[in-house]
């Protein structure tokens, strides 16, 4: 907190004096000069803060705020942020009738709006998030998560090792929440205007596809293109896709801003995907799962794949809001939804890949064969292909401070790209 | 019992009685001053609207001078002008201005052209019933949710939509509208139309027929007179009527996200990302100012045409 607190107050004097300068300098230095604000990695940072890079010198607002010690009485209300499909009527039903807590759904379309509306509605509207990597650390570090007693959560413990104490939801041994599942960000095409499946990220910047391609409306988008470089441009040396240094960041930026002209709708809401399937406005485009299974459900000739470059992922966690109005019911939901039966039913229905080990059989079940189709046998080496959502920082996981940190993704998204 | 029943409505009228002079006597003060009747009159709306409109204008206001930790997206209260600075520095969104600015001069002549015969033909031509009629056609829609409206504008733009089975089906091709800013465009067109027709008829009603006889006693033909009588007279109502449809496009967000594409990036949908999505207040209060300063320059344009006696 005190490296926090110095840095600004030393940001702060900078812009003021250059602000007598003239007005160009004062905007520029504290226009560009995000890096410092997310906390560089500072000399006496441990080894453990590489996982974390760039925020030593954080500390969490929240971390020592005392953890429930025993489940009470239902409040009779749970207000959750989700994702579109993380609360299918078929998992939540029966949690309500159990436990006596109505839940009211928020939908929320990117993890942008996510961390808004925890801070937003910080003042005690919501009681979870189920947010992504991405979003974990900005709302944890924001002071709107609350720390969770994982004995009370007993189910969390058949949970794959690489899941069991995630960077991205604990720090410095405090859970901020249950996690959840995981999957791939997908290429959907229409089988019938696609015969062969397309086995590269290519289609979606090939104009041969023009006013036909949809696209999510988010930043982290970009990660997408730095994988497909990655992969095709092998000169511009990415390795990590959420760690890009000024001319690869640009380089990602460039081709994103040449698939524009082909890209029909960047889509916000996965509903608004799904129908513009369905109606024929577009045939090919980068989704998730849920708007696969959602469109093979209604008979639609829908197909997906991760293609050959891989795909960008995300591995989501259910935190709990700094100050959950609904603590005891908020709990229920974090024993119930880690359950392998409901892991199972979730996976299942949205196609992603449980964290809990033991949802396997569950999930052969309730679909033959669905087990190994969403990798919940062996999610180790399926975990290697995808790169999870984490927040762009300006330290890099090699401690160089070259990275370009998140703020500067959402300018270019919304300045360069769109 | 009864003794105390017996009092008491002696000491209740008495109450009453002492009650009734000190209401005579508010009365009478109120009467003999009326600046004290206008001051109990007023105060309430008057602090109503210094606090919730002018109050919030202000915090807007300052708020547009502060910036955003990028990292936890919190409020840092530390003065600076680098949000207008990268307004008016980044080509993006000068360009969205002027977008925005373009997309709403194209409603407004649009909506006026429209308007004008209509409210020409309500106010001159038509028998009151038809009038009626006209009327509640204009009004009906404004009844309706602004939401199913738009949603009903998708429908026909779409693919395979009932704008596409027309054009097909007369061998014309297929427009292919959705997801452009010619549909933001219509969209906005058609929402915005009633407010400008109302304003006009309303001008057009007050124009006295002998001026339009006097005109055409003088030679003047038709062309003529509603150039040199009719439009000078009704200009004020037109304008009038543009100051809705100007400043109701250059506010909204909803119909370019609905239906509009790629490059449907107006103010308000950059204002909208920057509160919604990236938690970014300060530069959404500063890209806020922005039509504040247009209104504020659109508005003392259409006061010197004469617009406000109009209204």
């Amino acid at each position: 907190m005190q490296i926090f607190t110095r840095r600004r107050t030393a940001q702060s004097a900078l812009a003021a004096g250059l602000a007598a300068l003239s007005l160009t300098a004062a905007a520029c230095s504290s226009g560009s000069s995000t890096p410092a604000a997310s906390g560089t990695g500072s000399a006496g940072s441990s080894s453990s803060a590489s996982q974390q890079a760039g925020t030593a010198g954080l500390t969490v607002p929240t971390a020592n705020l005392p953890v429930l010690q025993k489940v009470g009485k239902g409040e009779g209300q749970l207000n959750l942020i989700a994702w579109e499909g993380y609360l299918d009527p078929s998992w939540v039903k029966p949690f309500e009738t159990q436990t006596g807590c109505t839940i009211n759904a928020k939908y929320a379309g990117s993890s942008d709006e996510m961390v808004s509306l925890m801070k937003n509605g910080g003042g005690g509207q919501y009681d979870m998030v189920s947010s992504s990597g991405d979003a974990d650390l900005r709302i944890l570090y924001a002071g709107d998560a609350h720390p969770v007693n994982m004995n009370l959560i007993p189910a969390a413990k058949d949970f794959f090792p690489a899941f069991q104490a995630p960077s991205f939801n604990t720090i410095n041994g405090v859970h901020y929440g249950v996690s959840l599942q995981w999957g791939p960000n997908v290429l959907m095409y229409n089988t019938k205007d696609f015969t062969t499946a397309p086995t590269t990220w290519s289609v979606l910047y090939n104009s041969k596809y023009k006013g036909q391609i949809t696209v999510p409306d988010n930043p982290i988008q970009i990660a997408d293109a730095a994988l497909y470089l990655e992969k095709t441009k092998p000169s511009l040396g990415i390795t990590d896709p959420y760690e890009l240094t000024q001319p690869q960041f640009q380089a990602a930026v460039s081709l994103l801003a040449q698939q524009k002209p082909l890209v029909k709708k960047y889509w916000a809401l996965a509903s608004e995907e799904i129908s513009d399937f369905q109606n024929g406005n577009v045939i090919v485009g980068a989704g998730w799962p849920y708007q696969v299974s959602t469109l093979k459900t209604a008979k639609f000739p829908i197909g997906s794949t991760v293609p050959a470059e891989g795909a960008t992922g995300w591995a989501d966690t259910w935190m709990l809001a700094a100050k959950a109005p609904h603590p005891n019911c908020a709990y229920m939901w974090m024993q119930y939804i880690s359950t392998p039966q409901v892991q199972a039913k979730q996976a299942v229905t949205y196609g992603e890949t449980p964290d809990n080990a033991k949802a396997c059989p569950y999930m052969d079940k309730l679909q033959a064969g669905s087990c190994a189709e969403f990798h919940a046998n062996a999610p180790a080496s399926y975990l290697a292909s995808i790169s999870l959502w984490k927040t762009p920082l300006a330290t890099c996981d090699n401690g160089q401070n070259n990275c370009v940190p998140y703020a500067d993704w959402v300018t270019a998204w919304n300045t360069q790209v769109k | 019992m009864t003794s105390t029943a017996g009092t008491r409505p002696k000491e209740k009228s008495q109450n009453q009685v002492t009650r009734n002079v000190w209401l005579l006597r508010l009365s009478t003060a109120l009467w003999r001053h009326p600046w004290a009747r206008a001051t109990l009159l007023l105060t309430p709306p008057l602090a109503w609207f210094l606090l919730v409109y002018i109050a919030s204008l202000v915090v807007l206001l300052v708020t547009a001078f502060w910036s955003v930790n990028p990292f936890t997206t919190n409020i840092d209260k530390i003065w600076t002008l680098s949000n207008f600075h990268a307004i008016f520095t980044t080509p993006a969104y000068l360009s969205d201005i002027g977008q925005t600015v373009g997309m709403a001069a194209a409603v407004t002549v649009t909506d006026a052209v429209i308007a004008f015969p209509f409210a020409y033909f309500m106010a001159r031509v038509a028998a009151p019933r038809t009038r009626t009629a006209l009327f509640v056609a204009i009004l009906l829609p404004l009844w309706a949710s602004y939401l199913a409206k738009v949603y009903s504008w998708l429908l026909i733009f779409t693919n395979h939509g009932f704008l596409d089975w027309v054009v097909g089906g007369l061998g014309l091709g297929h427009p292919q509208l959705i997801y452009t800013n010619w549909a933001v465009y219509a969209v906005f067109c058609y929402l915005w139309l009633p407010f400008m027709i109302i304003p006009v008829y309303g001008a057009l009603e007050r124009v006295p027929a002998s001026l339009i006889e006097a005109s055409q006693d003088l030679g003047g033909r038709t062309w003529r007179t509603t150039r040199s009588v009719l439009l000078p007279l009704v200009l004020p109502g037109v304008v009038a009527g543009s100051i809705f449809t100007f400043s109701l496009t250059l506010g909204d967000y909803i119909t370019p996200l609905l239906v509009g594409g790629t490059s449907a990036n107006f103010i308000g949908n950059v204002i909208y990302t920057n509160i919604g999505i990236a938690n970014n207040v300060p530069f959404a209060a500063a890209m806020a100012m922005v039509p504040i300063v247009i209104m504020g320059i659109y508005l003392s344009g259409a006061r010197a045409l004469g617009a406000f006696e109009a209204l």
